[in-house]
């Protein structure tokens, strides 16, 4: 009938009126990103925590399942823990624009200085942090944040090759027994799959930089990785260690403390010697929270004794806590070697910064070798 | 040929069923290696309050999404079979089970964010009826066009309104439909991680959301232990729901006699 | 406004108020949770990339023509390819066994369809894990299979794993519509069929197939889509060997901090998947005019 079609034309016509809107919409409105630059009012060091609430994001089992608990005790602030999966996600929900709901962030370093630098992180407080005093120097000069002002430091290391020592006939010394392979180890290798740690065995073993922008080097980097990818059995950031242990795969590209998890006395951990990188998984207070006071008082607890000494017993990773990184190192240096490694061991790799616009081509990277 | 056929098929679907449900009870927690009998991570599993928590709102939500999706989606397959047909519309019906979730994602988040809405459950039911109406419309609409439009219309030369016509005419024909429109509501916002991911609160997540970033390790017999009991819950759940619809037949069987 | 039924007998129009009530309020609710969030995505495809993620101005046609670029017209029909066969496996394991389902009796009928959608009351992720533990190369399948002296597979991280995890994820999708348009099919036209003497094949040709097209169609579209944009799979039992569209635009949106990208590879998936759609429309239409 003439009217129906005619209802059902307005009705079209109403849909792109909709659409065409929203564009607008987008338009004037802006997408997201961007907080606000401006400087809020100084913090108040004995404001009453008790009024105040807290929701920290961190990676699953990276803190003591009792941490809320211990933490409302010590400071009587409340406490909600989130979860996060890898870095990107978090980072997409806190540049997602609009308050993300979230107080205290565990993110790794250069990830910290995107975040910076988008005007979304509050300056530390060092009034609000006295534990800080007990962190090594060093962990608290990275070139993400030279200064530690808006990140403080939860746990260090470094990468390397995690390897069965007994299914090996020589122990790796150099990222090119990874890289080209052996032929009898071709197919029982794993290599991570995120940016920049996908890059770092073909930048070192290139002799270039970690963060390199340079397109020449980028490019042979590139060509490296196309030609170990046949020889790989796979790119993997979860679930290596425990193929590690059935003995599935020989070699793995890994952090320090993973090595560890297998349980397995036969997975060795290796720094090539062409060098590797320094990481840092930190935590971060959101410019948007409205209970800063208690987000630092947070962060204060988890460099603390009690917190970094659980981190260090269970994650098995090192501590940028002075006194409890030298107990850990007497205690578990024996059976864990990554936990023996000293600052100045530690400071030979090099530091991972934020690549801002070349994260774009480090990625197009992964995905042409990923997709060959 | 018989019912061979569908034995292949409850084969490939269950055996990696049967190996979630074997590897809870691993007593190792590593999932590559298997090394004894265990039952210790089912009680953990009800002690973990982040995946009971999960659970609880993952419930509410595809409750939530069900009620919406039902009740929207069956009258726009209404108006689109009988009084709006439109190309335009049937795309834009179809748009939401077409999208690429991750649009729909970020699309819904950006528009949360510039509108100044609250995360939470509700954000999260807002967003899984987008796609719950249109796949709740679709199957309505394919019932409604099967349906022979003939008794409405008888209906309404004996003078019954629209309203009584819809009600008791049309709306027992489409049962049948609703429910399987229900049921495919539920299933889908039950399991969904993306759209939910970017619209939850990171203080309130789903399951889904839950289970995901607890697989930093790899899947422990943790997590196939939530699985299984899931899977159980659900079994549990649709024999009751067998038993009660037949009770309820044989009930209205008693009453209809004379 | 008044109509005329066919014994030409005048009554008054359908309520006008039952006809807005019926389609308002789901067109409103669609127009603003759907038309404009995707209206804003839409909007991020012609912008700038902001340096820390999220949009900025200036409006650029940059990423348009960045999509055809060989690299992402590769991954897309790689993504084609793997949801197409993933839809076929699951046509040709998903056909018969609805078929089989229409010849129960009604209550096992119910049964049965249930228990081909339970295996979704898990979690995804948790049954795709499982196929790892299955494909992996010292796994169950490999040992099982070197047992009767087979031989140790290699399945996992292949083109094949990824295929052969999408069709089990999206099957009871395939068998739920088919069944529902194999039900309304009238068994006398088989049985007459037989009378006359069409064997199997003939009857599947020329009477289950034509008739029960709307189902199918159904069923492939409701694998081949989710399918395409299948992120999980390809990371999990890809092993990071195969790009598909879905890692890829997950990747801009979350790795590359580079929106306007990702939505413009959106855009691009979801042309690709409208004029699918609407081309599934019109033949529904056509067969339906033909008394299907």
């Amino acid at each position: 009938m003439a009217t129906q079609r005619t209802r059902a034309r307005r009705a079209s016509v109403l849909g792109i009126a909709g659409a065409v809107c929203a564009v607008l919409l987008a338009a004037c409105g802006g997408g997201s990103s961007g907080g606000d630059a401006s400087p809020s009012p100084s913090l108040d060091p004995s404001a009453d925590l008790s009024k105040q609430s807290i929701v920290v994001s961190n990676w699953d089992a990276y803190m003591d399942p009792d941490v809320a608990l211990k933490f409302t005790d010590t400071t009587k602030a409340n406490i909600t823990v989130a979860k996060h999966a890898t870095n990107e996600e978090i980072v997409g929900k806190l540049t997602a624009g609009g308050d993300p709901g979230i107080d205290v962030a565990f993110v790794s370093g250069q990830y910290a200085q995107a975040l910076n630098e988008a005007g979304l992180l509050e300056p530390i407080d060092p009034r609000l942090v006295p534990n800080m005093a007990n962190l090594y120097p060093e962990s608290k000069n990275l070139s993400f944040d030279p200064g530690s002002t808006f990140s403080v430091p939860y746990a260090w290391g470094t990468t390397g090759i995690c390897y069965r020592e007994d299914l090996m006939a020589a122990a790796p010394t150099s990222w090119n027994d990874l890289l080209n392979p052996a032929p009898e180890y071709e197919k029982k290798t794993l290599m991570l799959a995120t940016q920049p740690w996908l890059n770092l065995p073909a930048a070192k073993a290139l002799g270039f930089s970690a963060n390199t922008t340079d397109e020449g080097e980028l490019e042979q980097i590139k060509q490296q990785l196309l030609k170990t990818k046949p020889t790989l059995l796979g790119f993997d950031d979860v679930t290596f260690y425990s193929r590690l242990a059935a003995g599935e795969v020989v070699m793995a590209v890994a952090w320090d403390g993973w090595c560890n998890y297998s349980g397995d006395p036969n997975v060795k951990f290796v720094v090539p010697s062409e060098g590797a990188d320094l990481w840092a998984d930190t935590m971060v207070v959101l410019k948007s929270s409205k209970n800063k006071e208690a987000a630092m008082a947070y962060i204060n607890f988890m460099i603390g004794d009690e917190m970094q000494s659980w981190m260090t017993n269970n994650i098995l990773y090192k501590s940028p806590n002075k006194t409890i990184a030298e107990k850990a190192a007497a205690e578990l240096g024996a059976d864990f070697p990554n936990i023996a490694m000293t600052p100045a061991d530690l400071a030979k790799g090099e530091s991972l910064i934020d690549l801002g616009a070349a994260s774009k081509i480090y990625q197009q990277i992964a995905t042409e070798v990923q997709a060959s | 040929m018989g019912v061979a056929p569908l034995w292949v098929l409850y084969v490939f679907l269950y055996v990696p069923i049967a190996v979630v449900i074997v590897m809870s009870f691993n007593a190792s927690d590593n999932p590559f290696l298997w090394s004894g009998f265990s039952l210790e991570w089912y009680p953990a599993l009800l002690q973990d309050a982040d995946i009971m928590g999960g659970l609880r709102t993952t419930l509410i939500v595809a409750s939530g999404t069900t009620v919406i999706s039902v009740i929207l989606g069956t009258l726009l397959a209404l108006a689109l079979e009988r009084y709006f047909p439109s190309r335009f519309l049937d795309a834009a019906a179809a748009a939401p089970a077409v999208m690429p979730d991750i649009m729909l994602a970020i699309g819904l988040l950006a528009f949360y964010t510039l509108v100044n809405f609250t995360l939470g459950a509700f954000s999260v039911i807002l967003a899984h009826s987008v796609f719950g109406i249109a796949f709740v419309a679709a199957v309505v609409r394919v019932r409604l066009a099967g349906m022979d439009s003939s008794l409405e219309e008888a209906s309404r030369d004996l003078g019954a309104s629209s309203l009584k016509t819809f009600w008791s005419v049309t709306l027992p024909g489409i049962r049948p439909a609703i429910i399987a429109g229900a049921l495919l509501a539920f299933t889908l916002s039950l399991d969904e991680f993306t759209v939910a991911f970017f619209t939850a609160s990171p203080a309130d997540p789903t399951l889904p959301i839950v289970i995901y970033s607890s697989v930093r390790f790899g899947v422990t017999p943790q997590v196939n232990a939530l699985a299984t009991l899931l899977l159980l819950v659900s079994f549990i759940a649709v024999l009751l729901i067998q038993r009660t619809s037949r009770l309820g037949d044989s009930l209205r069987r008693r009453e209809a006699r004379p | 406004m008044t109509s005329r039924t066919s014994a030409g007998v005048r009554r008054h129009g359908d309520g006008p108020l039952l006809r807005a009530l019926s389609s308002v309020p789901a067109l409103v609710y669609l127009l603003v949770l759907m038309v404009i969030p995707l209206g804003l995505v839409i909007a991020y495809a012609f912008l700038t990339s902001g340096r820390f993620g999220g949009v900025q101005g200036p409006a650029t046609l940059d990423n348009i023509t960045r999509l055809f670029q060989p690299l992402y017209l590769e991954v897309l029909a790689s993504s084609v390819v793997n949801a197409g066969l993933a839809t076929f496996i699951a046509f040709l394991i998903g056909f018969p066994a609805a078929l089989a389902i229409t010849r129960l009796s009604l209550s096992w009928q119910t049964v049965a369809l249930i228990a081909v959608v339970m295996p979704f009351w898990t979690n995804f992720l948790i049954r795709t894990y499982a196929w790892i533990l299955l494909l992996n190369r010292e796994g169950i399948l490999s040992d099982g299979l070197a047992l009767i002296g087979l031989g140790p597979i290699e399945v996992l991280y292949t083109r094949e794993a990824v295929i052969l995890g999408l069709t089990y994820a999206y099957i009871p999708l395939m068998v739920l519509p088919i069944y529902a348009s194999l039900q309304r099919l009238d068994p006398m036209l088989l049985e007459a069929a037989c009378n006359l003497g069409a064997g199997p094949w003939r009857r599947f040709r020329t009477i289950l197939l034509p008739l029960t097209m709307p189902g199918i169609i159904t069923g492939c579209l409701f694998v081949f889509i989710p399918s395409l944009g299948n992120f999980v799979i390809p990371e999990l039992l890809g092993g990071g060997n195969s790009q598909m569209i879905g890692n890829l635009i997950r990747d801009q949106f979350l790795k590359s901090r580079d929106w306007p990208f990702g939505s413009a590879l959106s855009l691009l998936v979801l042309a690709l998947l409208v004029i699918i759609v609407m081309l599934q429309a019109s033949a529904a239409r056509r067969s339906r005019k033909w008394g299907a």
